[in-house]
């Protein structure tokens, strides 16, 4: 394997090497790269998957607490062929994502709107910040009782949940990112003739936007984590509820497989938001994440 | 009318400036300073480097305002930002996520010109800077003596009356310069507009201008001016071979040079 990169490596220095020559070079070594990369993704993998089985089969773990793999995608193949002990696997994941989605529109739109507004007035975010600071210190999660309390059982409180969770990641980011707009290019929409509301919405808000992607990746798995802890404290549906009855009823094996849902829909969130981003942002020289 | 005809473009009178330190500490940028810029006049400033020739143009835009002294544009007080001004800026101020016509366009439409109207004079501008070609280019796309014709476009499509430039082409290599000067001149002289140039290059300023500030070390005050009566139209690229060229050069530089040296005698110490 490695023999093949020293030979690129040898043959594009020849002198008399053709334009050709070295692209296909070049092209070769990529492919090759990412093979490589792709292999030992895979390999690590199988490797920790097939670990796991043997331990737990050999009684080096206690299958009883930590489960195995296959017992973990048998129950994932009974929970879609034929659904959980509280009903369809299906419903109780709408639900979920339901609540997350909610939460996370929600609370990015506020955090966006707030942190822009309070970005551009000073006087604003020098009396503001202090609460804001007092509130953030809050754990997010100890508002799930109150919540509940307050909005019952139902979509609301997760919905509420998620939207705390949300909201301060992207407001902080967003006022961050208006902040940070360079001071030339406003002066430059000015002297053009820009109001304050066309400043705003034509340079200041579009120069934040990828301080404001920044933050809506990781929040959408901010959503996620409000709606399940919500669903842990009280609820009738959702994915939180069926990890809450694997634990009441010692099945590990249930607890993991709720775990591989939400990391699988959680990981289609992100790719989806890379997308968006990279359609968004096709001005920039190059994104800032890796493609994969 | 008579009259009106004869107010200059830009006056700055007994303007000072001063502005605080983030210590507190009161900071002078300009003291005492007096200049003049007729109606379609090209006036460049040259002084040593963070002597305050940026403030000036800040104070004519209304960006800034005098801590005492006074600004007239047009023969009357600077209030806000005037329409009939434009800027070009030393650093890339072209707005990276719009296309090269959507930055030409810009200023007609923050001004409330109608789309097809605003598009069209666009298109017409990038013409005159030969980048018709580029228009649904990203200005990282270009390279930075194109982003600077398209910042001039995207200045000159306002039809401004007074033009200024914060040492607008300080970033390019010497060739593009040279070529940027002729653009500029060509343009300017289309457009009549009144010109402030600040640089720190003086073959730049004398090759441009009709007069030629010199500052002293900061703060700020007028030195002296010199009235360079080279003949118009100027080939930029010539221009700097010829004997009156030189012996401008010359005296102005001998003049500059003490403040240059005084300015780094103080940074040094």
């Amino acid at each position: 394997m490695t023999d093949a990169a020293m030979d690129i490596s040898s043959r594009a220095f020849r002198p008399g090497t053709s334009d050709a020559e070295i692209e296909a070079a070049a092209a070769k070594a990529v492919t090759h790269r990412r093979r490589t990369v792709i292999f030992w993704r895979v390999a690590i993998l199988v490797a920790f998957l097939g670990l796991w089985e043997v331990a737990a089969r050999l009684a080096w773990i206690d299958p009883f607490f930590y489960a195995m793999p296959s017992a973990i995608a048998l129950r994932l193949y009974e929970w879609t062929t034929e659904g959980t002990s509280e009903g369809p696997l299906w419903y109780h994941l709408y639900v979920t994502m339901e609540e997350a989605v909610i939460g996370f529109v929600t609370g990015s739109i506020a955090g966006i709107i707030i942190g822009v507004a309070l970005g551009r007035n000073r006087m604003a975010a020098d009396i503001f910040s202090i609460y804001i600071k007092v509130i953030n210190s809050i754990p997010r999660v100890v508002l799930a009782p109150i919540f509940i309390m307050i909005l019952g059982l139902g979509l609301a409180s997760k919905v509420a949940l998620a939207f705390v969770m949300v909201f301060f990641v992207v407001f902080h980011n967003a006022f961050q990112g208006v902040r940070e707009a360079d001071r030339a290019m406003i002066a430059n929409a000015r002297i053009l003739g820009a109001s304050n509301w066309q400043l705003t919405r034509s340079v200041i808000v579009p120069s934040a936007m990828s301080w404001i992607f920044a933050s809506l990746h990781v929040s959408f798995g901010f959503a996620i984590i409000g709606a399940i802890v919500g669903e842990f404290v009280g609820s009738r549906y959702g994915i939180g509820l069926l990890i809450n009855i694997a634990k009441g009823s010692f099945d590990a094996a249930g607890m993991y497989a709720a775990i591989v849902i939400v990391m699988v829909v959680a990981l289609g969130a992100e790719y989806l938001m890379t997308m968006v981003e990279d359609r968004l942002a096709k001005w920039r020289p190059q994104p800032l994440h890796e493609t994969q | 009318m008579a009259a009106a005809k004869t107010v200059p473009a830009i006056e700055l009178i007994n303007v000072s400036r001063r502005f605080l330190s983030p210590t507190g500490k009161s900071l002078t940028a300009l003291r005492d300073f007096t200049m003049t810029v007729e109606r379609g006049e090209f006036v460049a400033v040259v002084g040593p480097t963070g002597c305050g020739k940026s403030t000036t143009l800040n104070l004519i835009t209304g960006l800034a305002s005098p801590s005492a002294g006074e600004v007239r544009v047009m023969g009357g007080p600077v209030k806000g930002i005037d329409p009939r001004i434009g800027f070009v800026f030393q650093t890339d101020a072209l707005f990276p996520w719009r296309t090269v016509i959507e930055n030409v366009m810009a200023g007609p439409l923050f001004r409330g010109k109608p789309m097809p109207q605003a598009q069209a004079s666009a298109r017409d501008w990038l013409s005159r800077v030969g980048l018709s070609r580029f228009e649904q280019h990203y200005p990282h796309q270009l390279s930075g003596g194109m982003r600077k014709r398209v910042a001039l476009a995207q200045t000159f499509i306002n039809g401004p009356e007074i033009l200024l430039m914060d040492e607008p082409f300080s970033a390019l290599d010497v060739q593009t310069r040279v070529l940027m000067h002729e653009e500029l001149l060509r343009l300017w002289s289309e457009a009549k507009a009144s010109v402030v140039f600040v640089t720190h290059d003086l073959e730049e300023a004398i090759a441009l201008a009709d007069k030629v500030y010199v500052l002293t070390a900061g703060p700020a005050t007028v030195k002296s001016v010199y009235t360079i009566d080279l003949p118009r139209p100027r080939i930029v690229a010539d221009i700097r071979y010829e004997q009156n060229f030189i012996d401008y050069s010359r005296t102005i530089w001998a003049d500059l040079k003490e403040e240059v040296e005084t300015s780094y005698a103080r940074a040094a110490a």
